[in-house]
């Protein structure tokens, strides 16, 4: 891989051409560096910057927009980059050479550079997405694929796409996230901020922070060889509702415990945000805690409960594993819970794994599936962060 | 020794409301409260007053147990309430704060309307039968706070929305309206202009003719201005407890005279 | 204002004493004793869920760190493989699996023979079948590895097939085998009696946490040797992208960008990209990194760039929020001694910082390392059989992930895949556990209140 060598070896060029402009600069003051502008590691800081900065960069996008390019031809004009910048540093050498503001204009413009990734990818994310989704429209009706009902794809072709049925299970399956996450997440915030023993918060806490940091594919194993069947065994098939462990009572139920530790978090930080001032209020009128919290706390706080519930939703809807190993990949629209039914990121997932084919409609529904998922999630997120911000300033 | 001879003259009058014997404070290691015997009349204003840190705030959240809610505070000693101790174990302080209501330093309206701000105490005590009833108490306890004339008009409208001096007289009306004995009052014109200032001022006088009202003041003149008794805090102690007129015109402590001659506070 | 204007009866609690609570008291404390009980129920079942999930990926899961293996003298006969006598490797490597394969046959029937060992209808399958698939490809390599153990007669430990290391687990039994095609109960009595002669036994698996992925019909042979090594190179790429740009662009952020439209939009991009589902970052890799420009499906390299651009966000906020934390006067004070404003940032502010930058970055990595979806995407889901060379190249040499690979063995059709993905998320959770336990360590070590 030419490539990584090349850049070893221009930053290996980086570090000669700091010791040689530093030894130079050194040279030219006599060896007494107060006569130079700068503290002399500064010239040297230039020259490796120089050197580096628009070698490697030149690199990067050169390997990454034209990767067809022999990697030969990048080496020899990153080297040459490189020794050119090298030069150019020792050429402006001079004892007067404000070599600091020279060395901080480029890591500014370094710093500048790396705070726009944010937005390039975004940027990325958005046309990458809308492109192929463009290209999907093109072969298939947006009126068939936003409003269709039947999604049954086929790769030999008359494949029918439509989105409802994913959108519906999708839905259906973060309600009962919502369900299960919000009471409990709620409760035990309050539980936690207002009634715990400092005893039992420093052990529930942390144990509810744990189930926030597990990953989502331990979830999705969770619904897969435990919650599933035992929901069907103990409730599908003896109600006669089903006989399938994957279901969205199984996805919908996994994703509330993943999201309990979600909800408790915004909602302790909502609560807290709530001022005493107000709960001293109540109290000094003889009401009880729970009145205290029922009737003044959580009517305050319920903008910004709204929010987090919001932020939840965006959650659920954008999640992926656990619906790929709990949901199943049924495409229905039903009210049945304990009915496998898919999602949009399963069929995100289905469609763009194993050999794929970009020409193809069946493919292209992917990316078509992402921006509406993007879309939605984005909103949610808008709102959501919107409505908690305002609430804030409320009691800032 | 000084003031065991206040006290002599206090128990003279027989009709106290709250009588403190022996109370003791302490957050945690440190005692906010040393020894403080004290007793509040009915129907009259009496002013705690003192140095920032002095413990009078704190001795007057000890009357209603607002003090329950920090989980450092330790109370000893006995606070009796027409002659039963508020810290006896049988005693429910949900029952207790409906009997001594509390105003606070800052206006803390609860982000509702008017309406329900003043309902809200006689609600949760069960204190109306029916909305007329309710209607009634909050006419009734928004005019006692001289504030029907300014709301009447818009009583759904949130309570927060009203200006600095007007939610801190709502306030007042909230807790009027759960109908309490004693109305405890802790700075409740520090963060109000001097002309809401004198409003509330107005309203204390004239809520002594049916409440005992304690009022923590940091200002002398507001003292005298408002209140028949006046006891000063110093470090943790009682130093002095008078009619405020001979408090302001001739204290018997030295401590007390420097404060109101301003050398100490 | 008098009484007269009370409505009769609303005052009632005037006259009640104190001590004795009246009817609506104890109605009101009831309610808040419910309300509690919810609270606490609540944390209750949040706790229990947990400790459920715990309990069943770890007794699922411990079994993938125990194996079976049956103790058997091979006779590695030079005749067959090393024809031509001269030990050459490339000759050597001519010889195939198959060969080696009916050697440890004749050596378990040998055993079998030796040991004196009867059981009823056991068919010359059952026999053959006892160890796995994968045994005779290990034979083969050790050889290769070692050309003088031929004509030698070897003690060999020999992997036995899943089923009868399912027996021995729990997971599978007589009566289950008698269904099965790929054991019989026939087989089984075989392994307990070799067991019984003290041949056979299952202990500590080593080979589990570095052996590759193993095909489907020899789950006892599959390890996540590669899938660590996988997550190991995509967190080197996260650790050398994600941190110095993360941390370069929260300097600029907070320190020198100047409040203006253009801040403004990064800002809101920051806070809302932490919240874009991860799958959406897949979508990416596979549109940018791979159809357009060109790097190769199941590579770290592709695993760890989209990997990096989705703890950015994590990382960014961590940091903005440690340099907020240091106090302005700080900065005052290196300006007022004459440094310039990236001196007093370089210097003062970005060391202060260090602590919750560290610890920001070690739970964006966590998050990183657990992180799934985006990877099935991007072709980390590949069947992987060789190991990745070492980095920098090794980066683009095909490989897996650790939560990839638990995905991968839970779509295998074998029931003993899901003690080996449970095993492996054993694995995935200690790692974690490491980090988080390093990042409150640090957090502790390094706390400092202002």
């Amino acid at each position: 891989m030419p490539v990584s060598w090349t850049m070893l070896i221009v930053l290996a060029l980086a570090v000669a051409g700091f010791f040689v402009t530093r030894g130079r600069a050194v040279a030219l003051a006599d060896g007494d560096t107060r006569r130079l502008h700068s503290r002399p590691g500064y010239y040297g800081w230039n020259a490796a910057l120089l050197a580096a900065v628009p070698a490697l960069f030149v690199t990067a996008i050169w390997r990454f927009f034209w990767p067809g390019t022999s990697p030969t031809l990048i080496s020899v004009v990153a080297l040459a980059l490189a020794l050119g910048g090298i030069a150019f540093a020792l050429s402006r050498t001079s004892p007067a050479f404000r070599a600091r503001n020279a060395v901080e204009s480029i890591v500014k413009a370094l710093l500048i550079l790396c705070s726009s990734i944010a937005i390039l990818t975004t940027a990325g994310i958005v046309l990458s997405m809308l492109f192929e989704t463009g290209n999907f429209f093109s072969q298939y009706s947006w009126t068939e694929f936003f409003f269709g009902t039947t999604w049954s794809p086929r790769f030999g072709g008359g494949s029918q796409l439509g989105m409802l049925p994913l959108l519906w299970g999708t839905l259906y399956i973060s309600l009962i996230a919502l369900v299960v996450s919000v009471p409990i997440g709620l409760f035990a915030a309050i539980y936690m901020s207002e009634y715990a023993s400092p005893r039992l918060r420093s052990f529930a806490k942390p144990m509810i922070e744990v189930l926030a940091g597990i990953p989502t594919i331990v979830y999705g194993l969770f619904a897969l060889i435990t919650v599933g069947p035992m929901l069907r065994d103990y409730f599908a098939q003896p109600l006669g509702l089903g006989s399938s462990g994957s279901s969205v009572m199984t996805a919908g139920l996994v994703m509330g415990i993943m999201l309990i530790p979600f909800v408790s978090s915004l909602s302790d930080d909502i609560i807290n945000a709530v001022p005493q001032s107000l709960r001293d209020g109540a109290l000094g009128l003889g009401s009880t805690h729970s009145e205290t919290i029922r009737k003044v706390v959580l009517p305050a706080a319920l903008p910004g409960i709204v929010g987090a519930i919001l932020l939840a939703a965006s959650r659920a809807i954008g999640e992926t594993m656990i619906v790929v190993m709990g949901a199943g990949a049924a495409a229905r629209i039903g009210v049945n819970p304990f009915e496998a039914m898919t999602t949009i990121t399963v069929k995100i997932v289905s469609q763009l794994t194993g050999d794929t084919d970009f020409a193809a409609p069946e493919t292209l529904v992917a990316f078509a599936l992402g921006l509406t998922l993007f879309v939605i999630t984005l909103g949610l997120n808008i709102v959501a962060l919107y409505v908690v911000r305002k609430y804030r300033e409320q009691y800032e | 020794m000084n003031d065991m001879r206040i006290l002599e003259r206090s128990v003279d009058q027989t009709d106290a409301k709250i009588s403190a014997k022996d109370v003791q404070v302490y957050y945690g290691d440190k005692q906010a409260i040393k020894d403080v015997n004290v007793d509040i009349l009915d129907k009259t204003v009496t002013a705690f007053i003192g140095p920032s840190g002095c413990g009078k705030s704190t001795f007057l959240r000890c009357i209603n147990r607002m003090n329950d809610t920090i989980d450092v505070a330790r109370i000893e000693g006995s606070i009796k309430l027409d002659g039963e101790d508020v810290y006896d174990k049988r005693v429910d302080p949900v029952q207790l704060r409906a009997r001594v209501g509390m105003v606070f330093q800052k206006p803390n309206p609860f982000p509702k309307s008017i309406y329900d701000n003043v309902s809200y105490g006689p609600r949760i005590h069960g204190l109306a039968r029916n909305k007329a009833e309710l209607d009634e108490i909050v006419e009734k306890s928004l005019r006692g706070a001289a504030l029907w004339n300014e709301v009447k008009d818009r009583l759904q409208e949130p309570g927060t929305g009203l200006s600095g001096g007007q939610q801190q007289r709502l306030c007042i009306a909230r807790a009027v309206a759960t109908q309490p004995e004693v109305l405890l009052m802790d700075e409740p014109c520090s963060a109000l202009d001097p002309i809401a200032t004198g409003q509330v001022e107005e309203l204390i006088d004239q809520l002594r003719s049916e409440f005992s009202v304690v009022i923590v003041t940091h200002s002398m003149q507001q003292a005298a201005r408002v209140s028949q008794k006046t006891a000063f805090f110093h470090l943790g102690y009682l130093v002095e407890y008078g009619d405020t007129d001979d408090i302001f015109t001739n204290p018997r402590d030295p401590r007390t005279e420097s404060y109101i001659s301003g050398r100490i506070g | 204002m008098t009484d007269a204007t009370i409505p009769a009866g609303a005052s009632p609690q005037a006259k009640d004493s104190l001590l004795v609570p009246d009817a609506r008291t104890r109605k009101r404390n009831a309610s808040e004793a419910r309300f509690r009980a919810y609270g606490l129920g609540a944390i209750v079942i949040a706790v229990i869920m947990l400790l459920i999930l715990l309990f069943t990926i770890i007794t699922d899961g411990i079994g993938a760190f125990r194996q079976t293996y049956l103790t058997i003298p091979v006779t590695l006969d030079a005749q067959q493989l090393d024809p031509s006598g001269n030990r050459d490797p490339e000759d050597l490597k001519k010889i195939l699996t198959l060969t080696y394969g009916n050697m440890l046959n004749g050596a378990v029937e040998g055993v079998i023979a030796e040991s004196g060992i009867q059981v009823a209808d056991l068919t010359e399958k059952d026999v053959n079948d006892l160890i796995s698939k994968e045994a005779a490809a290990q034979l083969r390599n050790r050889v290769l590895a070692n050309p003088e153990l031929i004509g030698q007669t070897v003690e060999s430990r020999v992997l036995v097939n899943g089923r009868v290391d399912g027996y021995y687990k729990g997971r599978v039994s007589m009566a289950s085998a008698a269904l099965d095609g790929n054991t019989s109960p026939q087989q089984l009595q075989l392994a307990d009696a070799l067991k019984d002669a003290g041949l056979l036994a299952t202990r500590w698996n080593w080979a589990f946490l570095s052996n590759p992925d193993a095909s489907d019909q020899r789950p006892e042979a599959a390890g996540v040797g590669i899938a660590i090594l996988g997550s190991l190179y995509m967190m080197l790429v996260v650790l050398f992208l994600a941190v110095p740009i993360g941390v370069a662009a929260s300097i600029y952020l907070e320190e020198f960008a100047t409040k203006n439209r253009l801040t403004d939009i990064i800002e809101v991009n920051i806070s809302n990209l932490a919240a874009v589902p991860s799958i959406v970052f897949g979508i990416l890799g596979l549109a940018v990194f791979i159809n357009f420009s060109g790097l190769p499906q199941s590579a770290p390299i592709v695993g760890g760039l989209v990997l990096t651009l989705m703890t950015l966000p994590t990382i960014i906020i961590a940091t903005r929020a440690s340099l907020k934390a240091v106090p302005p006067s700080i900065r005052d004070a290196a300006l007022g001694v004459g440094a310039s404003k990236m001196q007093s940032v370089f210097h003062h502010v970005l060391p202060l910082a260090l602590p919750g930058i560290l610890t920001g970055t070690i739970i964006g990595l966590a998050q990183a390392l657990g992180e799934t979806a985006p990877l099935l995407l991007i072709g980390m889901v590949a069947f992987v059989k060789n190991f990745p060379s070492a980095p920098p190249e090794g980066l683009f040499d095909p490989a897996s992930a650790l939560p990839v690979q638990v995905y991968n063995w839970t779509q295998r059709a074998d029931p003993a895949f899901i003690e080996r993905a449970s095993g492996a998320i054993i694995v995935l959770l200690v790692f974690l556990l490491c980090m988080n336990l390093l990042a409150i360590y640090l957090r502790r070590k390094f706390e400092r209140r202002w």
